[in-house]
């Protein structure tokens, strides 16, 4: 079980519509590969964010798989059109079948 | 006759040199964080300083890349162990059921504290770090136990209360009772530790915007600490950094937390009197 995982997500407030807008997302996680040992020489078992989405008012906007080589606390930017206001989800997957969730709402105008 | 040409060959080569320096923008930037938040990275040394006439943060030795990671809170990955702080801060613990919230309310009131830091505790009747005022808390108000110097939660809370102060001038009293402090740390800076004979000053003060190998020397200001760092991915304490630097000599080092490392560290601060408070600030 992970723990002091948090997500964190930067999106602008508002853009015109059709407008291309970067979406910063971060969230804090050990990310642990499941390669490492402990002292005792035993494996530590993989605790990874395997899964990463972003939709907006239901459509998806990236979905990304996530291995275990992948950095502690994963950062993701990408870049997204917005043809109307409406809502951006975000949905992280945890091995230990943990669920993260944020919303960000943006208008346009 | 030679001598005078050769002067001038030296003087063309110092301008050249000049003219690429100014090329590089990111050493004459100018760092504004958030957009709102302006720290000055670069001012008149204080009096105290005889050797230098210009103070410059480290932020200014880094490339644009490492530069930028510090101009947005959510891009400075240090900012994600400020949040581990303030949980730290709002943990109850110990034997009087207490946090840190329960006496300071917001960490917003310690605000201006990590300028003034290092100073002169007259109840204790020695200089003061961070760390210390935190341990005495947690010893003599909490009923807690007392952090280790380099501990994470003891990192992530001095990161937490630093970045109260941030855009502050740093402004450590170097004289008083805190003076004798001051000046052992003083000759620290300019004593020449290990086997490679080095002190302090051989490379922060001499040969700050040299190259040591691949590393472009700073001014080994401490106006960002605790500092995230590239190479090992967490915040660092002023005295681990310390530890570093003395390591890198060949000698024993000092203890994080010991006297030695407190009085340098009263005196690097006073070196950076007049830069913001930066931390955390992020670095190689």
């Amino acid at each position: 079980m992970a723990k002091g995982v948090k997500p964190r997500v930067k999106v602008p407030k508002s853009a015109a519509a059709g407008d291309s807008i970067t979406i910063k997302t971060l969230i804090s996680h050990p990310m642990e590969s499941g390669q490492r040992k402990d002292k005792e020489g035993n494996p530590i078992p993989r605790s990874i964010i395997n899964r990463f989405t972003c939709d907006f008012n239901g459509e998806s906007v990236i979905d990304v798989t996530l291995e275990p080589a992948v950095s502690t606390n994963p950062y993701l930017e990408f870049d997204a059109t917005v043809p109307a206001a409406g809502d951006f989800n975000f949905t992280w997957y945890d091995d230990d079948g943990s669920v993260y969730e944020e919303t960000k709402s943006i208008s346009v105008g | 006759m030679k001598l005078t040409s050769l002067k001038v060959v030296a003087s063309s080569a110092l301008a050249l040199a000049l003219a690429t320096g100014g090329a590089q923008a990111d050493q004459e930037a100018d760092l504004i964080i958030n957009g709102d938040t302006e720290i000055t990275v670069r001012t008149a040394a204080p009096a105290h300083l005889e050797n230098l006439s210009e103070i410059l943060s480290g932020w200014t030795f880094r490339t644009d890349e490492t530069q930028a990671l510090q101009m947005d809170d959510f891009d400075n990955p240090g900012m994600i162990f400020v949040d581990q702080g303030l949980d730290v801060w709002n943990t109850v613990e110990g034997s009087a059921d207490k946090s840190c919230a329960s006496c300071h309310d917001g960490p917003e009131s310690l605000k201006g504290l990590r300028a003034e830091l290092p100073k002169w505790n007259e109840d204790a009747g020695k200089v003061y770090t961070m760390e210390m005022y935190i341990n005495d808390c947690r010893t003599e108000r909490m009923g807690a136990e007392a952090y280790g110097w380099s501990d994470k939660n003891m990192v992530n809370l001095t990161a937490l209360i630093s970045v109260q102060s941030r855009g502050m001038p740093v402004n450590v009293a170097i004289d008083g009772p805190a003076q004798s402090t001051w000046e052992q740390g003083k000759e620290m800076y300019y004593t020449r530790y290990g086997q490679l004979e080095l002190s302090c000053a051989n490379c922060h003060e001499d040969n700050y915007d040299n190259y040591i190998r691949a590393d472009h020397l700073s001014q080994g200001q401490i106006n960002g600490f605790p500092t995230y760092r590239l190479k090992n991915a967490k915040l660092n304490s002023t005295h681990d950094r310390f530890k570093g630097c003395v390591r890198d000599t060949r000698a024993e080092t000092f203890k994080p937390g010991s006297d030695e490392f407190v009085a340098l560290e009263l005196y690097v601060a006073s070196r950076g009197n007049g830069l913001s408070v930066e931390a955390p600030a992020v670095r190689n």
